[in-house]
């Protein structure tokens, strides 16, 4: 089984985590393939002619690609264990709005606050933090944002986790305002799938300053 | 299952693709409801109270419980009524059909309204570069196909309705030609049998008052350069 199942990724992309916490979730054996962004391989361009991007899951010779898209094509194909998504048709449509609303405010904050300075970027890092006690209210008492299962939404915003703890040392985000948050972000590190899919932070903190330093020699 | 029209309701405004998303995907399933026409320049109470997290519409609501996001929205109507179905039940084509949903809404429909609708000359010509890139990949994609989702309609196709019905209404107002049958006769040709579904056709808003709208709103743009 496990020459059937291909990730293209990089281990310090949020992206990549996501779907590498989905397979792992699944029990999913799998072959790991690392790109250079700098040096994308022939069966990426192949497999990703669109966007040219990781991750790129590929099943039975098949892509399937971006990171949420993989995720839900996971749930519905070993949808024997573990299930990501709810069953219920109005749970399943609540948790991918919230999903939706993740992949719109969080990465569009993080270039807003690593684009600017002074008062835009104060007010860039002070909308994340609204967005951040936004997903508190949503969490509220539950463990994970799935209820008493680790889900779909839960995935998403823990992959983006090394990233905040970026922002914290570097950009003096307050992620420590959002308790809560804090909390079930502590809770999902604990998931050996969380675990073992998450990059080392010294890689992601180093990945930070490069880039940070690219961006403002433009 | 819905009977009592009562039970379904959409909050919309007619001219909206993103709400006419929704209404085709009722139609197809043959579901009645109730459309609550939305001003959008005085939110009613109940829009906010349904929608608080981004206050706009469509908002999709069945037995009291609202969806927002018109794809998710679509989405829930096609496992909540089970004819006609939007999505196939393959997962591998799901997924194709979800990519190229999300496509479409990340590529095209963002850069086709700031074609027309932006007055800075750099960002305007970005973005029709943009779009033309976009319709490519969708004219790649469509090749001989009479729908994305093959004989029958599915979640692609009603993601672009925006790109059969309201890209060539703007585009005529700013005099561009970005999705024309010379540049891109594959997807004109797809764009014709969508328009002209037998559903589709009772779904599309009137012309000339969305033509009038959109002119309006370009001439105040534009007169303030």
């Amino acid at each position: 089984m496990a020459d059937e199942v291909v990730l293209l990724d990089f281990r310090p992309s949020p992206f990549g985590m996501r779907v590498r916490i989905a397979l792992a979730e699944k029990g999913i054996k799998y072959e790991y393939r690392e790109e250079d962004l700098k040096n994308k391989s022939p069966l990426l361009l192949q497999m990703n002619p669109v966007h040219k991007k990781i991750p790129v899951l590929i099943h039975e010779g098949k892509p399937i690609c971006e990171s949420l898209i993989a995720v839900q094509y996971i749930d519905e194909v070993w949808n024997d264990t573990n299930p990501l998504l709810p069953s219920d048709p109005y749970q399943r449509a609540q948790a991918r709005f919230w999903a939706d609303y993740v992949d719109k405010k969080i990465y569009d904050n993080f270039s807003k606050i690593s684009a600017s300075k002074g008062e835009e970027k104060e007010a860039a890092k002070k909308e994340l933090i609204q967005v951040l006690k936004l997903l508190e209210e949503e969490l509220g008492d539950k463990s994970y944002f799935g209820g008493h299962n680790f889900g779909f939404v839960d995935i998403p915003v823990v992959s983006y986790y090394p990233w905040f703890k970026a922002l914290e040392t570097f950009d003096s985000l307050n992620v420590g305002e959002c308790s809560k948050f804090t909390a079930w972000a502590k809770r999902c590190l604990q998931k050996e799938s969380v675990a073992k899919s998450i990059p080392d932070q010294r890689v992601i903190n180093e990945l930070f300053v490069e880039l940070r330093k690219n961006s403002s020699t433009e | 299952m819905a009977t009592n029209q009562e039970e379904v309701q959409l909050l919309g405004v007619v001219g909206s693709p993103f709400v006419c998303r929704v209404q085709i995907a009722l139609k197809l399933k043959g579901v009645e409801y109730k459309f609550l026409e939305e001003n959008l320049a005085n939110k009613s109470d109940l829009l906010l109270k349904y929608n608080p997290v981004h206050k706009k519409v469509p908002v999709f609501v069945h037995n009291e419980k609202p969806i927002a996001e018109s794809l998710v929205i679509v989405e829930y109507i096609d496992q909540t009524w089970n004819n006609n179905p939007i999505l196939p039940s393959d997962p591998y084509q799901r997924a194709l059909a979800r990519f190229w949903s999300k496509f479409i809404d990340d590529k095209v429909v963002g850069a086709a309204s700031k074609s027309v609708f932006t007055v800075d000359e750099k960002e305007r010509e970005k973005n029709v570069q943009e779009t033309l890139e976009g319709l490519q990949f969708l004219e790649n994609e469509i090749k001989e196909k009479k729908f994305f989702g093959g004989e029958e309609i599915g979640l692609a196709d009603i993601a672009g309705s925006f790109v059969a019905f309201w890209i060539p209404i703007v585009q005529e107002i700013a005099g561009l030609q970005l999705f024309t049958s010379e540049k891109f006769p594959n997807l004109y040709k797809w764009s014709q049998e969508f328009i002209n579904h037998p559903v589709v056709k009772e779904v599309l808003p009137p012309r000339e008052p969305l033509f009038t709208f959109f002119k309006a709103r370009y001439e105040t743009l534009t007169a303030s350069k």
